[in-house]
């Protein structure tokens, strides 16, 4: 699979990265050589075959619904670039 | 550091040493050997006080691992202490809490001394797509110590500690442990709680141990091994008892030599040294038995589809929101997100992130994540195949001997073609172990052992058997005592 630089654009877009114009062609050039690799998975006999999400497929484990966790909001916003009030902070979305 | 973990925890009882005196020991090795770089963080005086702690353990009932001192791999989450995953994103971050592996080891008063380099977010097989530098191979320090657990597999066989945690996703632990001469087990996906240990990909992540021999990495799984409610993919059942396993005889035991494992592009070194691995095995009344994986040439393109289609989602929490690295003077909300995220990570990282999420948009979603999972199960089925008439798999753990640094990390494709015997077994979700089994151009090679799910204790007991009766796993690199 050949990807073009606006393919490129458009994936780095959904992915919330920032690619600069001289920088699409070449990412291009090397996301294609790994598709390619990923494309020899044409050649495998997978009908009928359901896919395999998870190595065991356990079925997830029934808890109580109870609070576990004690309140740390303290310790975790600490670790925030920008925390005010007890909220974090993102620059202004509407004006 | 030499002696085994048995014969510190005999030295340790018997008031020959004491786990100060040990952590100090480890302490000036590790600074010795800076010239590695295979630590991120050394943290002196948190190793100082666990081995105080430790001491006043030993004088009561001590745990088989008190007063050790160890190295966590800086993917593990340790409440005060810094923890990167070897990223600029996470240069910064200080975890609030444990992973629960720290907390284990942390209660079997075994000593951590620091926080191992690693490829960054454990993407990488040679260690080289760190933010902190690449590691070096003790055995050649002009080639690489394998990836992404290089750091980890570095300071073990260079002798600073005797053992030290690592994750494999596919071959993260193995491929290290083979490039660096030692033992590395890769336990069963669910044997070991995630808890705390950074996600790259979710569904293949497994935690696990790097030391000098199976015994030692049964004593280690040991204590790491077992349910957490914190891990929803934990597996609910009784740990079995490794240590108690080690001394079967290997009399009956059917190994499947995988002739696919032995194909083009297996170094003619590395495959005559595996050969002579399983004579030995031969020698200790083990059978070969010739088995066929069929669809193990699928396992590189499917692992490349579907460990970057979990990392992109599970990286896209690096948003400079929360925690971590935020890109300076945000112009808009938009601006944030992408910058902080294109100066955050890695040049292996985002372009990982890039297939991943090419691989899950719109149009493109059945023709490679969902083939992708249907292949992982034809992988899942070949093992589940050739299990019905063997005990073990075997083949070489690594297609060469450890490569020059610079080789290989301009070309991603070359990079990835070096788990081709690997990630199969993490698509499968199986323990495995690679165990030293000779040399080739001067340099360890690993003879990689699989098993069917939770049966480490056969891989231990198979492993350490083939240790008593060779000395492959006690060769050191030149200058290491």
């Amino acid at each position: 699979m050949s990807i073009d630089a606006a393919t490129v654009r458009h994936i780095a877009r959904l992915a919330r990265l920032a690619v600069g114009e001289n920088e699409l062609a070449p990412i291009a050039g090397e996301l294609s050589r790994v598709l390619d690799l990923a494309d020899q998975l044409g050649a495998a006999q997978i009908d009928g075959v359901a896919p395999l999400a998870h190595p065991h497929e356990q079925t997830l484990a029934w808890r109580p619904d109870a609070v576990t966790e004690p309140d740390r909001a303290d310790a975790f916003l600490a670790l925030a670039p920008d925390a005010r009030g007890g909220l974090y902070l993102v620059p202004k979305v509407l004006e | 550091m030499s002696l085994s973990i048995t014969q510190l925890a005999q030295a340790l009882r018997e008031r020959k040493t004491s786990a100060t005196e040990l952590t100090r020991q480890a302490l000036a090795a590790a600074k010795n050997r800076s010239d590695l770089n295979a630590l991120i963080t050394l943290d002196e005086t948190g190793a100082l006080a666990a081995a105080e702690r430790a001491d006043v353990a030993l004088a009561t009932n001590p745990s088989p691992l008190a007063g050790v001192p160890f190295a966590h791999k800086d993917i593990f989450c340790t409440n005060g202490l810094r923890t990167t995953c070897a990223s600029r994103m996470l240069d910064n971050f200080v975890p609030p809490y444990n992973a629960t592996v720290v907390d284990k080891l942390a209660g079997a008063q075994a000593v951590a001394i620091g926080k191992a380099n690693m490829d960054e977010f454990a993407m990488g097989s040679s260690n080289e797509n760190s933010f902190y530098g690449p590691v070096k191979n003790p055995w050649d320090v002009t080639r690489v110590p394998g990836g992404s657990s290089g750091g980890s597999a570095a300071l073990v066989a260079a002798g600073v500690v005797p053992f030290a945690t690592g994750t494999d996703t596919g071959g993260s632990i193995r491929q290290p442990a083979a490039f660096c001469g030692i033992t590395g087990l890769k336990p069963t996906y669910g044997r070991v709680s995630r808890f705390g240990m950074i996600a790259f990909a979710s569904s293949l992540d497994t935690a696990s141990v790097l030391a000098r021999s199976a015994e030692d990495c049964a004593q280690v799984l040991a204590v790491m091994a077992g349910h957490d409610a914190r891990d929803a993919t934990s597996a609910n059942r009784a740990v079995d008892d490794y240590v108690g396993s080690l001394a079967k005889p290997l009399q009956g035991l059917r190994i499947g030599v995988a002739r696919e494992y032995f194909g083009a592009g297996i170094d003619a070194g590395v495959g005559a040294a595996v050969q002579a691995a399983l004579k030995q095995y031969e020698k200790l009344g083990a059978t070969l038995v010739d088995v066929s994986l069929p669809n193990a040439a699928l396992a590189i393109p499917a692992y490349y589809v579907i460990a970057p289609a979990e990392a992109s989602s599970n990286l896209a929490r690096y948003d400079g929101v929360r925690y971590g690295y935020a890109a300076e003077e945000p112009k808009s909300l938009e601006d944030m997100y992408t910058r902080t995220r294109a100066e955050g990570f890695g040049a292996e990282v985002k372009r990982r992130i890039l297939v991943g999420t090419y691989a899950l948009s719109a149009g493109y979603y059945d023709a490679y994540y969902l083939r992708a999972q249907r292949v992982r199960r034809l992988i899942a089925n070949d093992f589940a195949e050739a299990f019905k008439s063997v005990d073990l798999i075997a083949g070489p753990t690594t297609p060469t001997v450890a490569f020059k640094l610079g080789e290989k990390n301009s070309d991603p494709l070359a990079m990835y073609a070096e788990d081709v015997n690997t990630v199969a077994v993490n698509l499968a979700g199986l323990p495995a172990i690679s165990l030293p089994a000779g040399f080739s151009e001067k340099l360890p090679v690993g003879l990689q052992l699989i098993a069917p799910a939770f049966e480490e204790a056969r891989l231990l007991n198979a492993a350490h058997q083939f240790q008593l009766a060779s000395d492959w796993h006690t060769r050191k690199p030149e200058g290491v005592a």
